[in-house]
């Protein structure tokens, strides 16, 4: 027993349990999310269930979340007290009808399960699910098609709705948009023109003008939507509930409409796929718990690269000095633990700091000095993207630094003293040889402050994340990014989804869904910083090795 | 570099064409001493060194003739602790004077390590490095030069087919040779070999010492040596030193065969070392 614990067969149990524990640990998580997560797309089968007493009947069309045994004691109002109890959760849809979507059912008084065959399935723009039996199809209130047929007539004049909507949504935000973003220029260049004295004649008359040609096009445009808002009411549909009565709901506010209990195991997985992208290439609806993240997605990743832009520069050159120029000393060695200690600094912190002097002071004062058109109205003193940019760029800021000067230091003495003797300044032999060989670390830390920065939320509370982002801080209007904008990000959206919501049970599948995604954004854009950094080894990889 | 600066410094170190061929004379260091911090590494070090010839240092280990080399072209600089008295003097001009212009006496005297410390980038580029530090751009210009020192170098043969490939996936005796040609690609008047062959396999060495006998014509060559029969076959005078002393100086094959000084020829006997 002592010489096998004197052989060192212990201490590498030890540490291979550690691995495997850790190991467990991230592919147990992923797991969980990924499951809990993506499992929310599959088509489940909607049953029915139908229940019978002395007094009462009620039928209930729902879709089983989960379901568990509990002991019949625990039921109130129900009197046998023995014995265990089924119950499931279930998704009533119908939300504008019934209150809630979701409820719990027993296995009391069930007489009977089943999965009708022509059970339909909407996902409304409005009020979540709708679960019934569609019975006829109207045209401008007139009925074209009833029951056989209704599916098929349906679906056909779903497809020609969702088209005339795409292009309603594609001149609103497109051409509109641009017009209103035109116009709003317009009066900041006039208020400008007040301001500084300057409004001539002539330039309000040409700034009238291109109003005037701006409202024209604005005129035909708008009638356009008329008319498309005209035809898209056109349709509508009937269809029963599962207590009987029958309701009415236009085609304008479906977004798509399905029967899983006809769907074969092919189908499902061509309607899980569709849904997915959907989650993924979609805007939010309904206080974020329908439609998709994209907008989330997006801001994430540019948040982050404008995040990389500006540390990687800041972070090299005050490293170089640290390493390169600096005296090596007591205060040298009290600012690099001044810059390591800044990373143990809590992000909140960050942002309270980001607020205050990024949002406040800087923003402020540059409102004042180039902004004072749009006066009251903040331009940069408000939270936005530039602003979390560069308060996350000053918390990655040590990372970057240590790696950086980590990598300087590596940098052997010997190629130095081949460039400065073949008569190479300090700073060309700098810029020519030490960097260039220095650029694998220096990904190294930008590797890590990527991972930090897209996992990072509190701070981002504070400087410019929003619930709901109106539109996306790069677009096609003039100066395409728009660094004041206010934009979403998945960290936030997670909080938001999960804990601000109304609709919690919903909202559930959506955290994990959302909380995959992130992890596989991080993955990716580490994935390419890593990919990057390979290649740059490779091609300085140190002589000796 | 730009051209002010190296007009305002002192341009007789730069303009070559000035080195009159009637001073045979090169280089001439006069009571030269250096410490680091409190250690004095070199003693009153005095000689002087002849146009176009090998001369060769040897001694122990720590005698201090790497640092004597490194000098030449005041590397010693770059170590802080470093203080140096004395003069030497590069065609007449005292190369430690405030207002020498230290990259362009670093263009004048080339230098070659221990360790081949190629640049990780392509042959061709290696060698460019020091003609695009002096602003060099044109493309032709460029391949001419690189040519002219490869061949200098005698590496032209084997590397031809391949100057856009990486430096490091030469053997050491190539990369030794590219680091040759690339400090005679610059043209320098004087190269200093620290110890150039110490990591080098026999044959790679013959190759670098043959290379030095060809070079000898066009370029004053100093080379630190331990191996004492490299510094008999190869150079013209010698210096033994010891201690950071200069013992002595003077023909190599009065040093090896009829030594002036008992340390020397103790040394050379291999009684100590």
């Amino acid at each position: 027993m002592k010489n096998w614990f004197h052989s060192g067969t212990p201490w590498i149990w030890l540490n291979a349990g550690a691995i495997a524990l850790a190991l467990v640990a991230v592919f147990g998580l992923l797991f969980l999310i990924l499951v809990r997560g993506m499992s929310h797309f599959w088509p489940a089968n909607v049953e029915s269930f139908h229940y019978q007493n002395a007094e009462n009947s009620l039928t209930v069309i729902a879709e089983i979340i989960e379901s568990e045994t509990v002991p019949a004691e625990s039921v109130q109002g129900y009197d046998i007290k023995v014995g265990n109890l089924t119950r499931y959760l279930v998704k009533t849809g119908n939300r504008d009808l019934l209150g809630s979507d979701f409820r719990w059912l027993y296995d009391i008084d069930l007489i009977k399960r089943e999965q009708t065959q022509n059970i339909m399935v909407i996902e409304r723009i409005e009020w979540g699910n709708f679960y019934g039996y569609l019975n006829s199809v109207y045209e401008n209130g007139n009925k074209v098609s009833n029951n056989e047929n209704a599916w098929l007539e349906f679906n056909n004049r779903l497809e020609r709705t969702i088209e005339i909507r795409e292009s309603i949504l594609a001149l609103e935000q497109g051409e509109i948009g641009a017009i209103n973003y035109q116009l709003e220029r317009l009066r900041l260049k006039e208020k400008r023109l007040i301001i500084d004295n300057k409004l001539t004649d002539s330039a309000l008359n040409s700034i009238n003008e291109k109003r005037q040609s701006l409202k024209a096009e604005y005129e035909v445009l708008l009638k356009q939507t008329q008319a498309l808002y005209k035809a898209i009411n056109r349709d509508s549909i009937r269809a029963t509930v599962m207590d009987g009565t029958e309701v009415t709901i236009p085609l304008e506010k479906i977004v798509k409409a399905w029967q899983p209990n006809k769907f074969n195991t092919l189908d499902k997985l061509g309607f899980y796929i569709e849904s997915l992208w959907a989650f993924i290439s979609e805007d939010p609806r309904e206080a974020n718990t329908e439609g998709g993240i994209f907008p989330a997605i997006f801001g994430t990743v540019l948040m982050v690269i404008l995040m990389a832009i500006l540390v990687t520069p800041f972070g090299v050159i005050a490293a170089i000095y640290l390493r390169e120029y600096a005296k090596q000393g007591l205060i040298i060695r009290l600012i690099r633990i001044a810059v390591n200690n800044l990373a143990g600094v809590p992000s909140i912190v960050y942002g309270v700091f980001g607020l205050g002097f990024f949002v406040y002071f800087l923003g402020g004062h540059i409102d004042d000095l180039f902004f004072p058109e749009s006066q009251p109205a903040p331009t940069f003193g408000t939270p936005g993207l530039l602003w979390s940019s560069l308060t996350l760029a000053l918390l990655t800021l040590p990372v970057v630094i240590v790696a950086t000067e980590e990598g300087l230091s590596r940098i052997p003495i010997s190629l130095r003293e081949g460039s400065l003797g073949l008569g190479a300044t300090k700073v060309e032999t700098l810029w020519r040889v030490v960097l260039p060989m220095a650029s694998p670390a220096i990904m190294t830390g930008l590797i890590l402050a990527v991972a930090r920065a897209a996992g990072e939320v509190a701070p981002l509370m504070l400087v410019g994340v929003v619930k709901l982002a109106p539109s996306l801080p790069l677009d096609g209007n003039f100066p395409f990014l728009h660094l004041d904008r206010k934009f979403m990000h998945l960290g936030f959206h997670i909080y938001d989804v999960g804990f601000q919501s109304p609709n919690v049970e919903a909202a559930r599948p959506l955290v994990y869904a959302t909380s995959f995604l992130l992890v596989v954004v991080i993955v990716g854009l580490n994935l390419t910083a890593i990919n990057l950094r390979n290649k740059l080894r490779e091609k300085y990889r140190a002589l000796d090795n | 570099m730009s051209e002010s600066i190296a007009t305002k410094i002192d341009t007789s170190l730069l303009n070559k064409s000035d080195t009159s061929v009637e001073s045979e004379i090169c280089l001439d260091v006069k009571k030269l001493n250096l410490f680091y911090g409190e250690a004095q590494a070199l003693k009153d070090i005095s000689f002087k060194m002849k146009k176009n010839k090998v001369t060769a240092f040897i001694g122990p280990s720590g005698c201090g003739k790497s640092t004597l080399l490194r000098c030449f072209n005041r590397m010693n600089d770059l170590v802080d602790s470093v203080r140096v008295e004395g003069e030497i003097n590069l065609d007449n001009k005292n190369i430690y004077s405030p207002n020498v212009d230290v990259t362009s006496l670093r263009q004048r005297v080339g230098m070659v390590f221990q360790k081949p410390n190629p640049f990780p980038m392509s042959i061709f580029e290696n060698v460019a490095y020091g003609l695009r530090l002096q602003g060099i751009k044109k493309r032709r210009v460029l391949e001419e030069k690189v040519e002219w020192a490869l061949k200098g170098a005698a590496l032209w043969d084997e590397v031809k087919d391949r100057l856009d490939q990486s430096a490091l996936g030469m053997s050491g005796g190539q990369q030794q040779r590219l680091v040759i040609a690339r400090a005679i690609a610059i043209e320098p008047e004087i190269i200093l070999l620290d110890e150039p062959a110490s990591a080098l396999d026999p044959i790679s060495t013959l190759k670098i010492e043959e290379l030095i006998y060809e070079l000898k014509s066009k370029y004053t060559i100093l080379i630190v040596t331990h191996n004492m029969q490299q510094a008999a076959r190869v150079s013209d005078e010698t210096a033994f030193m010891y201690m950071g002393e200069m013992i002595e100086f003077g023909n190599t094959n009065k040093i090896f065969t009829n030594p002036e000084k008992k340390q020397t020829e103790d040394y050379i006997t291999g009684r100590y070392g």
